[in-house]
């Protein structure tokens, strides 16, 4: 039996090795949109255009300007004479935020009065909108320090903040390994679903019934090529973010490779489970978008799973890919203990097992 | 391509039957109605309650080490406040695994010194530690940390009889189109963009490439039937398919999640149906150049549905990418179309962002169909 089944698992590797567009599509593309797409998933916003109507051309409101437009965060800044003309400048995208000084704000400053400028922000992007106003603010903030020290008023200066495990904010370094898990699963579906179904379709699959091999073998012939496969694929992507975007990696590599082959073993069976249930090569790739989706914006990829709802989050538990993130990120860059690294392994070991199962049931089940 | 007089004139009796019996088939499959009623409605759920950029609450913790009055009424500050989720320690060491392990957001400490320092200026009586595996989460936290220092301190100075600290400068904050800041405004219209895409690009370009793996596309090339109308057969039911699952969007958006659609009816229309357009070229052309459903597959997953999802200003800032890929943004085709809709949706009918736009859209539709029929033509000859 085993020779019958490393048999298949050759010809499966060899076949796939061969196959100019596997090659380019399931090992090659994916480290590269790694590299890409980690650059435009970095939510730090940079580049801001910022729209000023400044009426009161005083040394207040020029001083917060230049503090503002000293940060290296705005890139671009257009000037205007009305808020009417800086309104239809944000209804037209040409700035995301504007800053609107009226008459008399610097001489109330000067009378000991508070003054305040309008930030106006487009709603249409609210996260950048929110993220610059907090620039802003921040600003703002140590501005009022300083006139309020000049005029003798000295406050506790605030607070002391350490981050950890990232101490300069990098966005790279926390995306990196969020989007790894991601590509990782697109490449273990691709393997596993889209495969079994193609051969089903045109009917190799059948052929292979025929053979002495047991419809078992077939399984653990077809996963166990696919499994590599992944995993090659994974391991491109791993260097590629620690030597090509310098992302540290701070834990156990053996403990990332283990956490890795159970999450591949996880999505390889829910692919399996998918191309047990649709008929055509279209369906599996419906079926697997109606499950991809979901599964990977819940995961806490793009946003934090603790945005979420609490009963999504309890959804989100039995998702592969939200286990396998905390994961990534934890030996990345926190040197996850291993008790915590199990915390996560553990379920997905149960997904593991109970697609593989479902699906090879499933399987023998429509074959007889 | 024959002599054949009647290949070469267009013929409307043949296309209608092309398109009858594509239509027949696109119903046949249930898959199809997956594609175009779940995934819209799953779509617009995700994004719509589960995906989120707003925060509800952060878990912090926070060590006192010497329990005093002042620390006291900070602990009762922090409690108060809507924004945290507190534990309790007198040590650090206590909760630094559990900021280890993601389970808390920051760590506030007061030092046994506190009281000393908390009204002595120029001093730092307060030291935060935060998780900076996600630096948003970690700069949001900070804020909202600081903020409630602030207010702490202007109201310890209140109760102890001192003036109140007015700040020279403050901000008169105003967010236009989407008041409540909720990043669904703007989620739930751009995630249209990506059903039609799925719809024309994937979908589209799997049926062809079956019909050409199977070799009945030849068989049909063999017939009267010309390319163009074969073309608008093909994509008809499609199109069709696409604009039904935009409607139904649409109104799930309105009715379901509340979202203002300030435009009118008509430009909405219109704008997706030219984006519909152009992505069923592009499916068209990628099912052209593989011929085969595997390769097609993976090819406008690679090419179009995660571009849309990455270039597009749906979920991440364009301007805030590197300018290289700021450059290759420029050739997806959503990114011309999710700025128009969440402006439609949330702003109304803006000509400068609707009409470049369009545009853009109709050049690379033209593009895509003009490569096709070129490939088509040299694959047959």
């Amino acid at each position: 039996m085993l020779t019958r089944l490393f048999a298949l698992i050759k010809k499966e590797l060899l076949a796939s090795a061969r196959d100019r567009q596997t090659r380019l599509v399931v090992l090659i593309a994916p480290p590269f949109l790694l590299l890409i797409y980690v650059f435009a998933i970095t939510q730090d916003v940079t580049n801001i255009s910022l729209g000023v109507v400044d009426r009161d051309q005083g040394r207040y409101s020029r001083e917060i300007l230049d503090r503002v437009v000293g940060s290296s965060r705005f890139q671009e800044i257009l000037y205007f004479e009305s808020e009417a003309e800086l309104g239809a400048a944000i209804d037209a995208q040409r700035v995301l935020v504007g800053l609107h000084f009226q008459d008399g704000f610097s001489r109330r400053i000067l009378r000991r009065h508070s003054s305040n400028f309008q930030l106006l922000l487009d709603g249409r992007r609210s996260n950048a909108a929110q993220i610059v106003s907090g620039y802003i603010y921040r600003i703002t903030e140590s501005y009022n320090l300083e006139l309020l020290d000049e005029a003798g008023i000295t406050m506790p200066t605030a607070v002391i903040s350490r981050t950890w495990f990232n101490a300069n904010s990098e966005p790279l370094w926390s995306a990196t390994p969020a989007l790894f898990a991601v590509l990782a699963s697109i490449v273990g579906f691709m393997v596993s679903a889209l495969a079994i179904a193609r051969e089903r379709e045109l009917g190799t699959f059948e052929q292979l019934l025929v053979s002495p091999l047991t419809p078992f073998e077939i399984l653990i012939g077809k996963t166990l090529p696919a499994l590599l496969i992944a995993l090659a694929s994974s391991a491109v992507m791993l260097a590629f973010s620690v030597f090509l975007l310098d992302v540290p990696l701070r834990g156990d590599l053996a403990a990332l490779f283990l956490a890795m082959v159970v999450f591949l073993l996880s999505i390889i069976g829910i692919g399996l489970f998918i191309s047990s249930i649709v008929r055509t090569q279209q369906q599996a790739v419906i079926g697997l978008f109606i499950y991809m989706i979901p599964a990977v914006l819940l995961s806490g990829y793009a946003t934090p799973v603790a945005n979420m709802p609490d009963w999504l989050q309890l959804v989100t538990q039995t998702n592969p890919i939200t286990h396998f993130i905390v994961i990534c990120k934890g030996i990345f860059l926190k040197d996850l203990p291993a008790s915590d690294i199990w915390a996560h392994t553990w379920p997905m070991i149960v997904i593991a097992i109970a697609t593989l199962s479902i699906g090879t049931w499933l399987f023998n089940r429509r074959l007889e | 391509m024959s002599d054949d007089p009647t290949h070469a004139v267009f013929s409307v009796r043949r296309v209608q039957g092309l398109v009858r019996k594509e239509f027949r088939q696109v119903l046949r499959d249930p898959s199809n109605f997956a594609v175009a009623v779940i995934l819209p409605a799953l779509l617009l759920f995700l994004f719509g309650y589960g995906v989120s950029f707003d925060p509800r609450h952060y878990n912090v913790g926070l060590v006192v080490e010497q329990a005093t009055p002042q620390s006291g009424s900070f602990t009762a500050a922090l409690t108060n406040s809507p924004f945290f989720d507190a534990t309790y320690a007198r040590d650090r060491r206590v909760l630094e695994p559990a900021l280890i392990a993601g389970d808390l957001h920051a760590i506030i400490v007061l030092p046994a010194d506190f009281a000393d320092q908390a009204y002595r200026s120029h001093s730092a009586p307060l030291q935060v530690i935060v998780d900076g595996s996600d630096p948003n989460t970690a700069i949001l936290v900070q804020g909202y940390i600081e903020l409630l220092w602030v207010n702490w301190l202007e109201q310890e100075s209140l109760s102890r009889g001192g003036a109140m600290i007015t700040p020279p400068v403050t901000i008169e904050h105003r967010v236009w189109f989407n008041q409540e800041l909720a990043s669904r405004n703007y989620l739930v219209p751009g995630s249209i963009a990506i059903i039609l895409t799925l719809i024309g690009s994937l979908l589209t370009a799997l049926v062809i490439a079956r019909e050409w793996e199977r070799g009945t596309m030849e068989a049909l090339l063999a017939t009267p039937v010309n390319i163009a109308e074969l073309l608008i057969g093909k994509l008809a039911p499609y199109f069709l398919l696409g604009m039904g699952s935009m409607a139904l969007s649409t109104v799930l958006a309105i009715v379901v999640f509340d979202i203002p659609l300030r435009g009118s009816p008509a430009i909405l229309t219109l704008v997706s149906a030219v984006y519909m357009l152009t992505s069923l070229g592009q499916g068209l052309l990628i099912s052209t150049l593989t011929r085969i459903q595997l390769v097609a597959a993976q090819v406008s997953i690679l090419a179009a549905f995660l571009p849309a999802f990455y270039f597009s200003n749906f979920v991440f800032e364009g301007d805030s990418m590197p300018v290289a890929l700021q450059w290759v943004s420029y050739l997806v085709p959503a990114r011309y179309f999710v700025p128009s809709l969440q402006t439609i949706f949330l702003t109304g009918d803006v000509w400068p962002i609707i009409l470049p736009n369009l545009a853009a859209l109709s050049g690379i539709a033209l593009v895509f169909f003009a490569i096709t029929l070129l490939r088509t033509r040299t694959r047959l000859d």
